[in-house]
């Protein structure tokens, strides 16, 4: 006797129909995709908790006191071991100088006799008006944002620099005049 | 008893312990000195079976191999247990730091001893890390098959040297505070994610970081200064992470010394 086979029973293979993907692969890349994704998020939000919202170190901005506390043509270091900060007065002018060397972060000192700053841990000396002349800095000490409030102090923010080499030495914002 | 008697005494005992099932379940195998048991031992110890049970002769060879990348290894070891005994006194917080490592140096007892040790195995590592390269450089050994494993060595030494660098700090002194204020200073210099770095305005602009607030260096310092912050970072730095990475890569670069053919020998 013979037996037909119905239709839907026999084994024809489907003609390869052309994939971008298998169904092997798609689950392979999302399951990648899903795995990177999440340690990507994890390290980047890694990254950002390494950066904290508050910091607790001292405010940049600080209080110098009266521009006449400050004798014309004189170095102040007054300022310089609370806040790294030398305040000059010449001819009605007044600027703040950061006492961090450019070479590699030390604190020069200021050499009254000899008129230049000078940096005890590879020899880098500096003008008074802070341009290098000798050693391994190799540009001139930063200035920093100097104003009067409403009752005439000086008011000196150490997050705002002005760099001589950008030309910023002549922003009003870097001196007062009195 | 005489002494002969008690020699058979003693060979009764150790034979009654090492035929015990609690010994045979830790030591499979026994030390009857034939090739085989020889290389049974090594196999099946984890502990020992990081070493290839079999090694050519060159391979222990001192002239040869100086036994630089050994003894790194054990200086590294000795590193780590010194350093977790110093961890018992030291604090990471500025107020106690100072003092604590004062307090090891000279109240603690031995730990003076315990410091220096750490210190000194420290030097050797970074001396040992170069002269192993130089080794490694001078027979040639960076050739293929071992190209890769040049690389990992690579990787080694700066963990080796960022260890150096951030154990520096954890005395928290006027030298470490200033070496480490000079040396994150550098990294303001990063390329696009120092904020003194070549094209630090370019990224500020695009992505408005970048600022001695947010760039490489306060990533490091944990602020815009080197202050507390910076010694409890670098400490774990120095005590968890970089000491794990570096063991990894151990892990690799001794697997990969055995599977590129063992130690290099002679040309």
């Amino acid at each position: 006797m013979e037996t037909t086979i119905p239709e839907s029973k026999t084994l024809t293979k489907k003609p390869a129909e052309a994939n971008l993907w298998t169904r092997r692969e798609f689950f392979g890349f999302a399951g990648w995709g899903a795995f990177l994704s999440a340690i990507g998020l994890g390290l980047l939000a890694f990254v950002r908790f390494m950066f904290p919202r508050v910091l607790f170190e001292p405010s940049p901005v600080f209080n110098a006191g009266k521009p006449s506390d400050y004798t014309d043509g004189e170095v102040s270091e007054k300022f310089k071991e609370e806040q790294r900060v030398w305040i000059e007065r010449e001819g009605g002018k007044i600027i703040a100088i950061q006492a961090i060397c450019t070479h590699l972060g030390c604190t020069p000192r200021w050499l009254s006799l000899e008129g230049k700053f000078k940096c005890p841990c590879h020899g880098s000396g500096f003008r008074k008006d802070g341009i290098n002349f000798e050693g391994p800095a190799p540009r001139p000490l930063e200035r920093l944002a100097v104003r009067l409030d409403d009752e005439g102090n000086l008011i000196i923010d150490k997050s705002k620099k002005f760099l001589y080499e950008k030309g910023e030495w002549d922003d009003p914002e870097s001196f007062v005049t009195l | 008893m005489n002494l002969i008697q008690l020699k058979a005494k003693y060979e009764e005992i150790r034979k009654t312990i090492v035929d015990s099932y609690v010994w045979k379940s830790m030591f499979r195998h026994g030390y009857k000195d034939t090739p085989r048991n020889r290389v049974l031992m090594t196999a099946s110890n984890v502990f020992l079976h990081l070493h290839p049970s079999k090694m050519r002769r060159h391979g222990i060879k001192v002239s040869y191999t100086w036994c630089a990348g050994g003894l790194t290894f054990l200086f590294f070891l000795v590193l780590t247990v010194t350093g977790v005994i110093l961890m018992f006194y030291y604090r990471p917080v500025a107020e106690y730091a100072f003092v604590d490592m004062k307090y090891l140096q000279f109240d603690v007892p031995f730990g003076m001893v315990m410091r220096n040790m750490h210190r000194w195995a420290a030097h050797g590592m970074v001396i040992l890390v170069m002269l192993h390269m130089f080794r490694v450089f001078m027979t040639g050994s960076y050739k293929p098959p071992r190209e890769f494993n040049w690389v990992v060595g690579v990787l080694l030494l700066v963990l080796t040297f960022l260890l150096s660098f951030t154990g520096y700090l954890l005395p928290w002194d006027q030298l470490s505070i200033w070496a480490v204020t000079v040396g994150t200073n550098m990294a303001r210099a990063t390329p696009l994610m120092g904020h003194e770095g070549p094209f630090a305005e370019q990224m500020r602009e695009l992505t408005g970081l970048i600022t001695p607030r947010y760039d490489a260096r306060s990533f490091l310092t944990a602020g815009t200064v080197v202050a507390a912050p910076t010694l409890l970072r670098f400490y774990v730095l120095h005590c968890i992470f970089i000491p794990i990475a570096a063991a990894v890569l151990m892990i690799v670069h001794f697997w990969r010394v055995r599977k590129d053919g063992g130690i290099s020998g002679p040309l």
